[in-house]
């Protein structure tokens, strides 16, 4: 994550504020700055979305390919998660910079992803044990101020909310190939994929006993834990991970209070999230994008 | 794609331009607050971000600060989802890299760089939507972020890149503004020039694809300068546009009685 440059007294003023509950933009501990979401601004993708979380701003997009099942999984689809944090976001993202933290935020949303409650991947399957859909989820990270995982699974519930995949029919095989014709865009045969029970990630950060949703940038440098826990709308935990070199006490209750407010405003913030993407959908404003 | 003529019978190319028109451009300045300036523009259907950050202190390789001018630093990005293929790398492919140079090589004629002795200024450019023209798109965005940082420049650098449709019933090939993808992929020369139009030097030119009669030449390079003066005038508008409004924002907040 990009440096950010604190004295102490500026950590000792979030901290004093923290403990009053009030924030330096004036929120709450347990509230969220406020959240922009677009839809289908990536017209070569199946599905895209951009979230914007004050000056967190991330671009999803999701391809999808035909594809061979894995062995162990003949009957399932395919999700491929890649980030990419372009160097727009902070000059130490320029070449390979970026590499570590794309490979680590692509590692947990795969796991926030894996159990097949989340996401139904015998969805994706078109023969079985022949082909199958992957979906390559495409993340770039256009701007770092702090929660960009929070962004990033927020985007990609949307982006995938926004994809429509071909509906394919077999035409011919030919000894063990098979040929596939996917239905023209124009003929409207195109099905939405069931992204209802999709997690979202809250990053909980610890800062003494105060637990902060939505830290920014400069709140994230003063905490000494951060917890992010996978929620999905009906209440479960699909991943946890702590990051950096931070601890949590194992017999205080910071810990289980976290969990538990995770979970709280993980599914809040799915509801939300559900009610954008529906708004967005009944009313299609024409997309902005970046110009607005 | 047989049958498909970059030039129909009624002069129209296959998005339905002329020959001499551009592509509608839309751009805007200062979309991000982290970089110390930022531009987003489409030409078209291919858009693209720029950020600039600088100039700054030269901190990792102190091996690459000039004692008498500003160091430039670009690197050209292409997002996997910006091709109708997805790409699976967005940089650091030969491609990008010579990219990358020939940004560096451009903006080190255009940048006023002696003024800002050992120090760097980064430019990042990336493609969200690749659909022709992508490295012109990307310098004329790269002008604007850097006019957003307030970076001083000799002059608005603008790229353009044309191409040659060949010869239709006799008629003599006829020089196309402003490519587009499928203009690009379908053969045929592009050439892809950038100048600074007001002093009317070329910074920088490329011709990639196919070959070019020496005697084509001149009409293709010609036209490619006069999209480029167009290209001008867009990005001269807009960048006033945009310092009206934020000195109408200043005001509004009261700023601007301290000036």
């Amino acid at each position: 994550m990009a440096d950010i440059l604190l004295s102490e007294a500026e950590k000792t003023f979030i901290l004093h504020g923290v403990r009053d509950n009030v924030r330096n933009d004036g929120r709450s501990c347990s509230e969220f700055r406020p959240i922009e979401l677009e839809l289908g601004l990536v017209e070569n993708a199946n599905g895209s979305a951009r979230v914007r979380l004050a000056n967190t701003d991330v671009l999803v997009a999701v391809k999808c390919e035909i594809d061979n099942p894995s062995s162990n999984f003949p009957d399932e689809g395919k999700l491929d998660f890649f980030v990419d944090c372009s160097a727009n976001a902070t000059p130490q993202f320029e070449g390979k910079g970026g590499e570590q933290l794309a490979v680590e935020l692509a590692a947990l949303m795969s796991r926030a992803y894996q159990t097949r409650e989340s996401f139904n991947l015998s969805t994706l399957s078109i023969i079985k044990g022949m082909k199958c859909w992957k979906l390559c989820i495409d993340v770039l990270i256009l701007e770092c101020g702090g929660s960009l995982i929070d962004a990033i699974s927020m985007g990609t519930k949307a982006a995938l909310a926004d994809t429509k995949i071909p509906k394919v029919s077999v035409i011919g095989s030919d000894e063990g190939s098979l040929e596939l014709e996917l239905a023209d865009e124009a003929d409207g045969r195109e099905e939405p994929l069931d992204w209802h029970h999709a997690p979202c990630l809250v990053t909980l950060n610890k800062l003494e006993d105060s637990l902060l949703v939505d830290a920014s940038a400069e709140e994230e440098a003063c905490c000494a834990a951060a917890l992010i826990v996978g929620v999905s709308p009906n209440k479960k935990i699909t991943t946890t991970s702590i990051p950096g070199h931070g601890s949590f006490l194992a017999d205080s209750k910071v810990f289980t209070r976290a969990l538990n407010l995770a979970v709280d405003v993980g599914v809040k913030l799915n509801t939300a999230l559900e009610a954008a993407i529906k708004k967005h959908q009944t009313l299609k404003p024409p997309p902005r994008g970046f110009l607005d | 794609m047989a049958g498909l003529q970059l030039l129909s019978e009624y002069g129209l190319r296959v998005d339905g331009r002329r020959p001499n028109e551009l592509r509608q451009i839309r751009c805007k300045m200062g979309v991000f607050s982290q970089p110390d300036g930022s531009a987003y523009l489409e030409q078209g259907n291919t858009k693209v971000l720029a950020a600039v950050y600088g100039p700054h202190e030269v901190r990792l390789n102190r091996s690459k600060t000039h004692h008498d001018r500003a160091y430039i630093n670009c690197q050209f990005s292409m997002a996997v989802f910006s091709t109708s293929e997805r790409k699976r790398r967005p940089r650091g492919d030969r491609k990008s890299q010579e990219m990358d140079m020939n940004l560096n090589q451009i903006f080190e004629s255009a940048i006023r760089t002696e003024l800002y002795p050992r120090s760097r200024i980064d430019i990042y450019l990336e493609v969200l939507q690749a659909d022709g023209s992508n490295f012109s798109a990307c310098v004329n965005a790269a002008t604007l972020a850097l006019i957003d940082a307030g970076i001083p420049l000799k002059d608005y650098v603008c790229s353009c890149t044309s191409t040659l449709a060949p010869s239709q019933g006799g008629a003599p090939p006829t020089p196309m503004v402003d490519v587009n993808h499928v203009e690009e992929t379908l053969g045929g020369p592009g050439l892809s020039m950038s100048t600074l139009p007001r002093l009317d030097s070329v910074v920088h030119l490329e011709l990639s694809g196919t070959r070019l009669h020496l005697s084509h030449i001149d009409p293709v390079a010609e036209k490619a300068a006069t999209g480029a003066a167009d290209i001008m005038a867009v990005l001269d508008k807009a960048v006033r546009g945009h310092v009206a409004q934020c000195l109408h924002a200043r005001e509004v907040s009261g700023q601007g009685a301290d000036a």
